[in-house]
């Protein structure tokens, strides 16, 4: 009898469901995975490296392009490790802009992810419906920073500036006539604050609308039950963090166990699954778009009321207000020294880490007093879930490990860096 | 007429009697051919169309709008681009398998279309094993999936291959059996004798033909016929010979231009041919609904249409709806759920057909 060999095949880095540059090299015997190798790497920009060399606030918008899906959460974690170096206050309605855009961010992610994962197992319209949810949400980052994607509005010391009063608005074209876009800018009417609580209004109902489509389906069950089951004790072992953490059942939520800004105020459940199973993280991440959409919709309330300073006083960090730089001889030297030479963080080290999306997202900066990080090590969630993968994915079919690496929900900016 | 009689004693005058009447006969054929093909291949560029629209409208888009008038030029530029783009041949490829396998897969796909009866007495070949001649070229089909596969000398596409040739061997006996229902109750192999057979019947006697079509007796055997026609044709939810998102493309991947756009004009036909065999089956086939007026009036191609283009339909609506099977699971469902089923109601149908309620008298 002749020998039989198993078979290896190179998966990606291009492939549809390698989600950017994933290269696996699979190891098959018939179409079940032996073992998955992964390969990283493709997309390394050396941001660590580079941040050595940049002031500490030029390096704030190389955060937005780690996890390119949760681009404000990533900012968090930067400045709050800078914050921890300095000591700075955050004044409170930055405090709660900032949970906002957070919980903003994961509903932007949880979409991105719930999109890519439907349409790796097969299901296409999932992706577009969460696609119109997010074209709404990336109205909001761009209304608030100008940029839809990178949008470095977090800052030491606050965010950048506070919430616009008006919304853009779409114009007429020759594909979209004046009915059309009345249509469209029937809910920008207001401020930024009404359109993002319209939205908390209508999104329960297209959470349901994707539910629909996916969690009683069958097909959808029968290709993510019992797939990439996960221990709690070997999630643990393993290092998962955020939703693959809590879909084996293990509660462990930092904005809940070691509360930053104001989550302690807010008032939000944390899900977790049972199996620990790829359905059971869809479940969890599900109910944690809802359970987004609570905060974002408390945020939005207390915002309303309170009006005030988005950005600390201490000129130090931030720039004082061009009034006053014009007026001002010692604010025209902070302004000078901020934009020549950038702020300088006292000798130190700091971690500071913050409930991302995908996980513990966290920022280890080390300063030597000057004007840019000694060091500055990143903590990404994805690393240690991609690590896992040939574990999750051993003994499944083909098949399977697409949807194992839609479950994951790797983005390859934050484990290559 | 007149014409078609003169040219026929031209070429019988010019060739002598048995050879002349032989051209004629070759020429006459080749006209027919291309009568039912050119259509056809319409149909499937501007089904690619409405698939691209459709699928839009479900997924909250436009679909194409740019190429013409709502789109409408769209497949025509498709087509313009696949011909003129570079045919590339991997080096480690058999070539004379590669360039022969897209061939292989739309042969069969457009060969099947001699026997079906687009309208009373409207068929190329009137043979009376149809249905038979319909199964053969449909199982056709797979060889020119296996072959690419193989001659691709790519994993990905070898991995197509297998899965192909497994789905399709499942599938075609959930799909014999269903057809095995339908010949019985019909006691014809003949497709227009088939549509005839359910024209008649204490329904169609007072008007409601719908009611006496096969659709209703034979229930299960239509939903699993269908179904299995969505497996057959490598269609979502039952893609994964091509599993976008896993094989990438399957037996297709190392295609490019015209080879790749010619697996697409299969597939495409397949699922218009599929669709057309359902409608004949088990839908009447060009017969009107209901036995009246207006609905009578509607001449009998078009009502065949309407159905195929319901039926199509209902194929780019699974493909919105639903994910993508498990490889395994395809198998599952084809070999321990469809197979049992076609069998016992087979067994059902011939029981039936023993006592005295039998309808198909």
């Amino acid at each position: 009898m002749a020998e039989i060999r198993n078979y290896t095949l190179n998966f990606g880095p291009q492939h549809p469901a390698a989600h950017g540059v994933l290269r696996l090299v699979l190891e098959l015997d018939g179409e079940v995975i032996q073992r998955a190798d992964p390969h990283i790497g493709l997309l390394h920009r050396a941001t660590e490296k580079l941040a050595e060399h940049k002031t500490w606030i030029q390096s704030l918008p190389y955060m937005d392009r780690l996890d390119y899906v949760s681009m404000m959460c990533n900012e968090h974690a930067y400045c709050l490790a800078i914050e921890k170096l300095i000591g700075v206050d955050v004044p409170e309605r930055a405090q709660y802009i900032r949970v906002m855009f957070d919980e903003i961010t994961r509903v932007l992610n949880h979409l991105l992810w719930l999109g890519a994962h439907a349409i790796d197992i097969g299901a296409m319209t999932v992706f577009l419906y969460c696609f119109r949810e997010r074209e709404d949400l990336m109205d909001c980052y761009e209304a608030v920073s100008g940029a839809r994607m990178h949008a470095a509005y977090y800052r030491p010391g606050g965010v950048y500036r506070d919430l616009p009063d008006a919304m853009p608005q779409y114009l007429p074209s020759p594909y979209r006539n004046e009915k059309k876009v009345r249509e469209l800018n029937e809910n920008r009417q207001g401020s930024l604050l009404d359109f993002i609580e319209d939205f908390t209004r209508r999104f329960p109902k297209y959470i349901d609308e994707y539910e629909t489509l996916l969690t009683d389906n069958r097909i959808w069950k029968q290709r993510t039950v019992g797939i990439g089951v996960v221990t709690p004790e070997r999630a643990l072992a393993l290092g998962f963090t955020g939703a693959m953490l809590r879909g084996s059942g293990v509660e462990w939520d930092l904005r809940k166990k070691q509360p930053y800004e104001v989550y302690d105020r807010m008032d939000f459940d944390i899900p977790v699954g049972v199996n620990g199973d790829c359905y059971d993280r869809y479940l969890v991440r599900i109910e944690e778009m809802r359970q987004s959409n609570r905060i974002i919709r408390q945020c939005v309330d207390w915002l309303r009321a309170n009006p005030g300073p988005v950005i600390t006083a201490n000129h130090k960090v931030a720039p004082p207000s061009r009034v006053d730089m014009k007026s001002n001889m010692e604010e025209l030297i902070h302004h000078f020294k901020l934009f020549t030479e950038g702020m300088h963080v006292p000798p130190g080290e700091a971690y500071a880490a913050i409930e991302h999306p995908k996980g513990e997202f966290g920022i280890y900066a080390v300063s030597d007093g000057a004007n840019k990080p000694y060091r500055l090590k990143i903590r990404a969630p994805g690393y240690p879930h991609l690590a896992a993968l040939s574990e999750m994915s051993k003994g499944h079919m083909l098949a399977d490990v697409v949807a194992i690496i839609g479950t994951q929900d790797i983005v390859f900016g934050e484990i290559d860096r | 007429m007149e014409l078609v009689q003169a040219f026929e004693n031209y070429l019988v005058s010019g060739l002598g009697a048995p050879w002349g009447a032989y051209a004629f006969t070759v020429i006459k054929t080749l006209v027919l051919i291309l009568c039912i093909v050119l259509p056809l291949l319409g149909c499937v560029a501007y089904l690619t169309l409405w698939e691209r629209k459709f699928i839009g409208w479900i997924q909250i888009r436009i679909g194409p709008n740019r190429v013409g008038p709502l789109g409408l030029f769209q497949p025509i530029a498709d087509g313009l681009k696949a011909l003129v783009k570079e045919l590339i041949v991997p080096s480690g490829s058999n070539k004379f398998l590669f360039v022969i396998a897209p061939m292989l897969a739309l042969a069969p796909a457009l060969a099947a279309w001699a026997v079906i009866p687009f309208s009373p007495e409207v068929v190329l070949a009137d043979v009376n094993a149809g249905i038979l001649y319909l199964l053969a070229m449909t199982s056709m089909g797979v060889y020119g999936v296996i072959i690419a596969g193989w001659a691709s000398n790519s994993k990905y596409a070898f991995l197509g291959a297998m899965r192909s040739a497994a789905q399709i061997v499942a599938y075609e006996i959930a799909m014999g059996f269903a057809l095995v229902c339908v010949l019985m109750v019909s006691h014809s192999l003949n497709l227009s004798d088939i549509v005839n057979g359910q024209g008649k019947g204490m329904f169609a006697d007072q008007g409601l033909n719908f009611l006496s079509w096969n659709w209703l007796p034979l229930l299960p055997m239509v939903v699993v016929y269908f179904i299995s026609g969505v497996a057959e044709t490598n269609r979502a939810p039952f893609d994964v010979v091509e599993g976008e998102s896993e094989i990438v493309a399957g037996h297709m991947v190392e295609y490019s231009g015209m080879g790749f756009a010619t697996f697409f004009l299969a597939e495409y036909a397949n699922m218009i041919l599929i669709s057309t065999l359902t409608a004949i089956m088990f839908f009447g086939g060009w017969a009107s609904p209901l036995g009246f007026a207006p609905f009578t009036l509607v001449p009998p191609f078009l009502w065949l249409f309407v159905k195929m283009v319901f039926v199509v339909t209902l194929f780019l609506w699974l493909r919105a709806s639903f994910p993508r099977y498990r490889y395994d699971q395809i198998m599952r469902l084809g070999w321990k759920v469809f197979i049992p089923i076609t069998i016992v109601w087979l067994v059902l149908i011939g029981a039936w057909m023993q006592t005295p309620w039998n309808i198909w008298k």
